[in-house]
């Protein structure tokens, strides 16, 4: 027997209380739990700030900028990390780093990981942002590219545009996403518990994480 | 190098004095999870349907219990569609040669791990080492363990039983051996600390080509295995490497992606005391070859390894509801006093003391003295974010132990004989003698118990039941156990000290 039919049998043996009449879907789940605690009609303004109240409790540099403004604070993130070099997702609106003078750096499917370990910052979109718990989505859409580009370096610009691309809430999140593509969730820069149980933030991935929240 | 294996430890009560003697350790835990307690109940108050949450969460999980092998198909066909391979491993050994040979047939010499209880439970580790290849944990807290040739004591911060200087220590003393050395002048801050891991293990995620892993969910609906991280290790093993191979218990399957919606929220609130970790990978086999967006191979090894045994018991069943959030072992007196390696396995604290019997059987004095590893108090029941009734399933456990009856070993049905009069006996003994004699521990769970009002243990320790007033343990038929506590021990007013955060 193949250790497929054997844990198989295994379990349906285990089984022998659950009546072969019950489905599934049998089974009651008790769904009566909120879809978002924020309270409904709550306005987008107000998701909009409790998602930068949220990101800023985890560490997450904050900033709010309309279309016009985008170009120049990105260019002045960039400089004040002094970042020479910038990886480009392959869909990133060319304008909003039209005024950076860091160096552009494309994510070609050569591209090694030690190769981009040498790029200093990295700017994205994203998928969706969830203002109750401050995180951010990524999708690998056009604006945010391959998983490991927001990984390797150690700055990571995120735009998030507001309020579209805001919910209030995790089941409102899921509900938005696609499962079939590979998603990243970022709730502030990357920490550990791992010293006594006390947060550390900065580990292995990038250590200072900026959120733009551009409205549009 | 391996590290060490759980094998030939010694019962739960001898190990757990060993530990109570050591200030230093005791310390450590106290301060860690006094830390987490208090941050966890606040997190968790944020969330005013908590209950509702919690019930949700129960019942998804005991759906997917009821139906495991529909589910378990399901997914099956779902990652293979998606490009992945499917293996089934009945037990650790079978788990442990799949993997084995699927790093061989890379030509690897080494992998990069995730932090993975699965892995930990086989002692993958040790079997890869025997067939010449290295496994690098990369998540800090067992990065601590490996290189001081150490055991994991928690499930979520396995190196809790070391503070700060002692990992200084470690890290000075052994990272040369495995790779870049911890820099020079090195301190004790904790950042410090965390910088020295960063650097150390950048070269090993850079070069790595095979990522092992677990998984903390896996939808059967739509094959997407989620993995819920703090460090950033996780997204370098899971991303990086061109194969992917992740070990993963047959009871995270979960029905639907909508079901998501509310383990991600019990979850970090549970286990880090965080509105969310900091970063939660989520895939679906491989992706195309062109757009490539992580590893091109994807293998998921389905373990088995004594989970059907605890399906196949009506109460011990609710233990493989657990998704490893570690609330339980940071409320739990026993726990505080005794340390995670009392225990002798992957699974310290009230969670390893209903599923480790479960899973290896009660048949060695260490898995026997497991279920009396308590005091009963239920507080872990009241932190369990899928309400897992400890106590009730340490009652039941007890009562095998001491009655013996039918169980299910490796798949078999078999009556075991009591315990009476045996070496497993007298180990049970002394882990309830040891819970009773420290009246710290005691009272404390006591004081949590006492202020949570959907919790009465519905028996008083199995001891009464089963070894009569002939024994040197008496017997606690109608009194309550804090009564019958101070009547024989003629203990003082009410407890004071670590009642701790609730
Ligand atoms: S038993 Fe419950 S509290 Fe303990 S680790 Fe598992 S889920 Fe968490």
């Amino acid at each position: 027997m193949s250790g497929r039919d054997v844990v198989l049998a295994r379990i349906r043996r285990a089984l022998t209380d659950v009546p072969r009449s019950e489905a599934p879907d049998d089974v009651p789940v008790p769904r009566s739990y909120e879809r978002a605690h924020v309270p409904d009609g709550e306005t987008s303004d107000a998701l909009v700030d409790l998602l930068a109240e949220n990101l800023a409790d985890y560490r997450a540099l904050v900033h709010r900028t309309d279309a016009d403004g985008l170009p120049t604070l990105l260019r002045r993130l960039l400089l004040e990390h002094g970042s020479e070099t910038v990886l480009v997702p392959p869909g990133l609106p060319t304008w909003w780093l039209e005024s950076a003078d860091a160096t552009r750096v494309h994510d070609r499917a050569a591209s090694t990981p030690a190769e981009l370990d040498a790029v200093d910052s990295v700017v994205t979109g994203c998928a969706v942002a969830i203002a109750e718990t401050g995180t951010i989505v990524l999708d690998g859409g056009p604006d945010q590219g391959r998983r490991r580009i927001t990984l390797i370096p150690d700055h990571h610009v995120c735009v998030v545009r507001v309020p579209d691309q805001v919910v209030a809430s995790v089941p409102r999140a899921l509900e938005r996403l696609d499962p079939t593509r590979p998603l990243t969730w970022i709730s502030g820069p990357s920490a550990t518990s791992d010293i006594e149980l006390d947060r550390v933030e900065g580990v292995h991935g990038p250590r200072t994480l900026e959120v733009v929240l551009l409205t549009e | 190098m391996s590290g060490r294996v759980h094998l030939g430890m010694p019962a739960f009560p001898e190990a757990a004095a060993s530990a109570t003697r050591n200030a230093r350790l005791r310390g450590n835990l106290s301060h860690a999870t006094g830390t987490i307690r208090a941050k966890r109940a606040q997190a968790v108050a944020e969330l005013s349907d908590w209950d509702a949450l919690r019930a949700a969460g129960a019942a998804v999980k005991d759906r997917t219990l009821r139906h495991l092998d529909h589910y378990l198909e399901r997914l099956e066909e779902a990652v293979t569609a998606a490009g992945g391979t499917v293996h089934w491993a009945a037990d650790a050994a079978e788990a442990n040669r799949i993997v084995t040979d699927l790093v061989r047939a890379t030509g690897e010499t080494e992998v990069v791990k995730v932090k993975s209880m699965a892995t930990q439970e086989i002692d993958l580790n040790a079997a890869l080492e025997r067939a010449g290849i290295r496994a690098y944990e990369t998540d800090l807290a067992e990065l601590i363990v490996q290189l001081g040739d150490d055991l994991p004591s928690h499930i979520l911060v396995p190196a809790i039983h070391r503070n700060r200087g002692e990992i200084r220590d470690i890290f000075r003393e052994e990272m040369g051996r495995w790779g870049r050395p911890a820099p020079k002048g090195l301190t004790d801050d904790p950042a410090e600390l965390a910088e020295a891991a960063r650097l150390h293990l950048r070269e090993k995620f850079l070069r790595a080509k095979v990522g092992v892993s677990g998984a903390n969910f896996m939808v059967a609906e739509t094959g997407t295995l989620v993995v819920v991280e703090s460090e950033g290790n996780g997204r370098m093993c899971l991303t990086l490497p061109e194969t992917l191979i992740s070990v993963v218990g047959i009871e995270k399957v979960v029905p639907t992606w909508q079901d998501l919606e509310i383990f991600l929220q019990l979850l970090p609130r549970s286990s880090t005391a965080e509105r969310m970790n900091p970063y939660t990978s989520m895939w679906t086999g491989t992706t195309d070859s062109e757009t490539a967006d992580g590893p091109r191979v994807f293998h998921l090894v389905l373990l088995d390894n004594g989970r059907t045994d605890a399906l196949a018991d009506t109460v011990g069943r609710q233990a493989l509801r657990c998704i490893r959030c570690s609330a339980c072992l940071n409320v739990c007196p026993v726990y505080e006093r005794a340390g995670g390696h009392a225990y002798g396995s992957a699974y310290p604290g009230p969670i390893g003391a209903i599923l480790t019997p479960q899973l290896r059987g009660t048949a060695s004095e260490l898995d026997a003295s497991l279920p009396y590893a308590s005091s009963l108090c239920g507080a872990c029941y009241e932190v369990c974010p899928v309400a897992i009734d400890i106590p009730q399933v340490l009652v039941h456990l007890r009562e095998r132990v001491v009655e013996g009856g039918e169980v299910t070993v490796r798949g078999q049905r078999t009556t075991i004989r009591p315990a009476r009069g045996h070496a497993a006996e007298r180990a049970a003994m002394r882990a309830a003698r040891w819970a009773f004699d420290h009246p710290r521990a005691l009272l404390a769970g006591q004081r949590l118990a006492s202020r949570t009002r959907r919790l009465h243990p519905r028996r008083l320790p199995g001891p009464g039941r089963a070894w009569t007033a002939t024994r040197d343990l008496p017997t606690v038929p109608a009194e309550s156990f804090r009564d019958w506590w101070r009547r024989t021990r003629n203990v003082r007013g009410e407890a004071r000290g670590e009642g701790g955060g609730r």
